[in-house]
């Protein structure tokens, strides 16, 4: 096989939506953190300096984020923010009302949300609703309106993405608030992708709860937080020392919540001048792959004010999604299929399927996302490779077809 | 060469790729997801379709040092080999689904789609030999460990599908083989063989087949065709099985029955003494010639199932027919099964058995 591209030594990583690399300042924080020791909890000055930089940490995030630093409750990551969330609603507002038993939640919404969702209406007795989306990958307004006002006291939560980590749509978080407000009904937002992407602003959102999680904005792997206002009632996941607010036990890892801190700063402080120039990168990655292969589709919003700045999802139709990502990898270009994988056998994405396209497209689809270490070095490497790759990639879907 | 390793989770087949790298090739691993819907733990049987399985070639690879990716074949194989596979018994043969998997999926879905993307070739952990002849043509022979050896079922692939075929362990021993897992440090060393087919959950053939095609009800009747009892379906019949028939009443000189003749249409299933089991003849279609159709009557050894006897035969070819005259005789040949041809230890090919020819004639 002729190989145009010797493989360099580093990655042209196109996969920062998986998880983004470690800012420098987030590092610093971390392994300064990691030579220290003191439960947050203890009394004494060990504990009470541990304590110390959780709580600074925590103010900061919640300065960065919009909020009260006494709405920050930590947790392990985007997955457990997120079943705390829905889970913690559903069983409160179920048990004040035995009435509140429907779950409303977007078509597109992650796995992290999406399973506990659907686990709560196989095992739980909630009724789960699913509101549609459009073609582009965003919520249908009149028909979350539809489901609300059928019968708005029956509602225990409304959860809406803030941006899908497969197509980048941003959704109308505001509407739906203003759509839950008059009927006292609580929303929760999975903020995980747009955190350190798009001006958050927690208190002006109207929002109950919303998910973020360091790896994806320049932090450690391991650590998020839910956002949630003080009223808000939370059925906690995990109980024992009852460290977060009684929501959340388990000690808190200062050295995590430190760098996670680190992290949101420096990704809200840049995040106008690094969107700006991600755009600049997205446009060069899309007009050139567009030009080498004139049939790819761009899906997902046009109008940048509806999509995130860093994320690309393309169908390059008759070809093998797989095949590429493989032989992009051989490359040392690193993408991603976007969907979700059982035992590495990727499924057809839910998220596409909601949004109307067929399973064929799904499998033919591919998602660049960009982040703070891109640069056009690693767009010009998916171009110089795209050519090859799509050849080949194109004659593995036909040889399975035959 | 730019080779793809097909890497099961098995020790073989992990082997197989640590030697090829040492060989001097460029190896990627792939395993191949096989069900739609992998179980997440092993059940009783042992087989290529579980997460664990999924998760121990990811671990060989690592080991080995490369790259690694799963390649989604569930559609191919549940259309040519699953399908089949009931599709045969339906019919009242007796298909072997691994030789199946071999010819459709491992040296043909999974080789087609290695050669498209850039590779040169599939290696996989199969005790067989490939080696050139002094024609040039690249001849497949049996493994040096005949407890191991698996040229039966590699029986069906063409001198293309040999050319771009790599089976490094076919010159090892099985013990061999674990022990240089061991010293390689593949935590896959230990790990049991698989044996049952690996679609068929705890080795329940019968159980499965049941689900799949539902009841057929048929009888079971001796060679005068008296009915001895009822079934639910011929297809929970093999040529030559003598276990689990539940006759009741035993045969008039109270010697053991075996299934002699299975008849789908109507789902009639004739058991008979032992001696009536045995074949002389067989007929066979779709033949597989590894180097070349014998150009006149070949003296040669035949083997009629995975793990069975060799038999001394003459092989004749005819318009795409083979005949093949057993002077050893064979017991308990059910069509659908494959029968492969040797030369000494060559691979000469194979055909699939069509119809059988008794050495005593079965009165009905």
């Amino acid at each position: 096989m002729t190989d145009p591209l010797p493989a360099p030594h580093r990655p042209a990583y196109l996969d920062h939506a998986a998880t983004t690399p470690m800012v420098p300042e987030a590092v610093a924080v971390l392994t300064e953190m990691l030579g220290r020791t003191g439960n947050p909890s203890s009394l004494h000055a060990s504990g009470r300096a541990a304590r110390r930089v959780v709580e600074e940490s925590r103010e900061l995030i919640a300065e960065r984020l919009g909020a009260r630093p006494s709405e920050v409750v930590f947790t392990s990551g985007g997955t457990e923010a997120n079943n705390l969330a829905i889970k913690g609603l559903f069983w409160s507002r179920h048990a004040q009302d035995p009435a509140r038993r429907r779950l409303l939640f977007s078509a597109i919404e992650h796995h992290a949300l999406l399973d506990p969702v659907l686990w709560l209406g196989k095992e739980q007795g909630a009724d789960v609703v699913t509101t549609a989306v459009d073609r582009d990958g965003i919520v249908r307004l009149d028909d979350l309106r539809r489901t609300i006002e059928s019968d708005p006291g029956s509602i225990a939560a409304i959860t809406t993405m803030w941006a899908n980590n497969e197509m980048g749509s941003v959704q109308p978080v505001d509407e739906v608030v203003a759509m839950a407000r008059p009927h006292g009904i609580p929303v929760h937002s999975d903020a995980v992708q747009a955190a350190g992407h798009l001006p958050l602003d927690f208190a002006a959102s109207g929002l109950e709860a919303m998910t973020v999680t360091a790896h994806k904005l320049g932090g450690p792997i391991g650590v998020g937080a839910l956002l949630a206002v003080r009223e808000l009632e939370l059925m906690p996941l995990l109980h024992g020392g009852g460290q977060e607010r009684d929501v959340r036990s388990g000690t808190l890892g200062a050295p995590l919540i430190a760098s996670f801190a680190a992290a949101v700063d420096v990704s809200v402080r840049r995040r106008e001048a690094e969107a700006t120039r991600l755009e600049q990168l997205r446009a060069r990655l899309v007009e050139g792959l567009v030009e080498l292969v004139p049939e790819a589709i761009v899906n997902g919003p046009a109008d940048p004010a509806l999509r995130l700045p860093h994320v690309a999802h393309v169908t390059f139709p008759g070809c093998d999604a797989d095949a590429m990502l493989m032989l992009f990898d051989a490359r040392g270009i690193e993408v991603s299929t976007g969907s979700a994988c059982t035992a590495g056998v990727p499924q057809p994405s839910h998220v596409l399927l909601a949004m109307g396209y067929d399973e064929e497209s799904a499998s033919s689809s591919l998602r660049f996302s960009l982040g703070h270490t891109s640069a056009a070095d690693d767009v010009d490497r998916v171009l110089a490779a795209l050519p090859e790759v799509h050849a080949r990639a194109s004659a593995a879907r036909a040889v399975r077809a035959r | 060469m730019r080779l793809i390793a097909a890497m099961s989770g098995g020790v073989d087949s992990a082997v197989a790729a640590a030697r090829a790298v040492e060989a001097g090739h460029e190896v990627t691993g792939v395993h191949l997801a096989l069900s739609r819907n992998p179980k997440s733990y092993r059940s009783g049987a042992r087989g290529c379709c579980s997460i664990e399985d999924s998760n121990d070639a990811r671990r060989a690879a690592d080991t080995i040092g490369i790259p690694f990716y799963v390649w989604d074949m569930s559609e191919e194989f549940a259309d040519t080999v699953v399908d089949d596979f009931i599709a045969e018994y339906e019919a009242g043969r007796t298909p072997n689904p691994c030789l199946r998997c071999n010819e459709k999926i491992k040296f043909a879905a999974v080789l087609d789609r290695a050669l498209v993307l850039g590779f040169d070739g599939v290696v996989t952990g199969h005790y067989a030999q490939v080696r050139e002849n002094a024609a040039g043509l690249v001849e497949m022979h049996r493994a040096v460990d005949m407890a191991k050896d698996q040229s039966y079922v590699l029986g069906v692939l063409t001198q293309d599908q040999l050319r771009r075929s790599h089976f490094p362990l076919g010159g090892s021993t099985k013990p061999d083989v674990r022990r240089e897992a061991e010293a390689r440090g593949l935590q896959v060393a230990t790990k049991p063989d698989s044996h049952d087919i690996c679609f068929v959950a705890d080795g329940d053939n019968a159980g499965w087949l049941a689900e799949k095609i539902g009841p057929r009800p048929g009888t079971v009747v001796d060679e005068a065709g008296t009915v001895l009892r009822e079934h639910d379906g011929a297809y929970a019949y093999t040529i030559g099985q003598r276990r689990g028939l539940r006759l009741g009443v035993p045969a008039d000189d109270g010697k053991p029955r075996f299934v002699l003749d299975i008849e789908p249409v109507s789902g009639t299933v004739t058991v008979g003494p032992r001696e009536h089991l045995l074949v002389d003849a067989l007929d066979g279609i779709k033949p597989l010639w590894c180097t070349g159709a014998p150009t006149g009557p070949l003296d040669c050894t035949v083997q009629l199932r995975a793990h069975g006897a060799e038999h001394r035969a003459q092989v004749r070819v005819d318009d795409g027919r083979v005949h093949v005259e057993l002077l050893d005789p064979a017991e308990g040949i059910a069509p659908g099964q494959a029968c492969v041809v040797y030369d000494g230890t060559r691979v000469v090919g194979s055909a699939t058995i069509s119809g059988t020819r008794r050495r005593v004639e079965s009165p009905a």
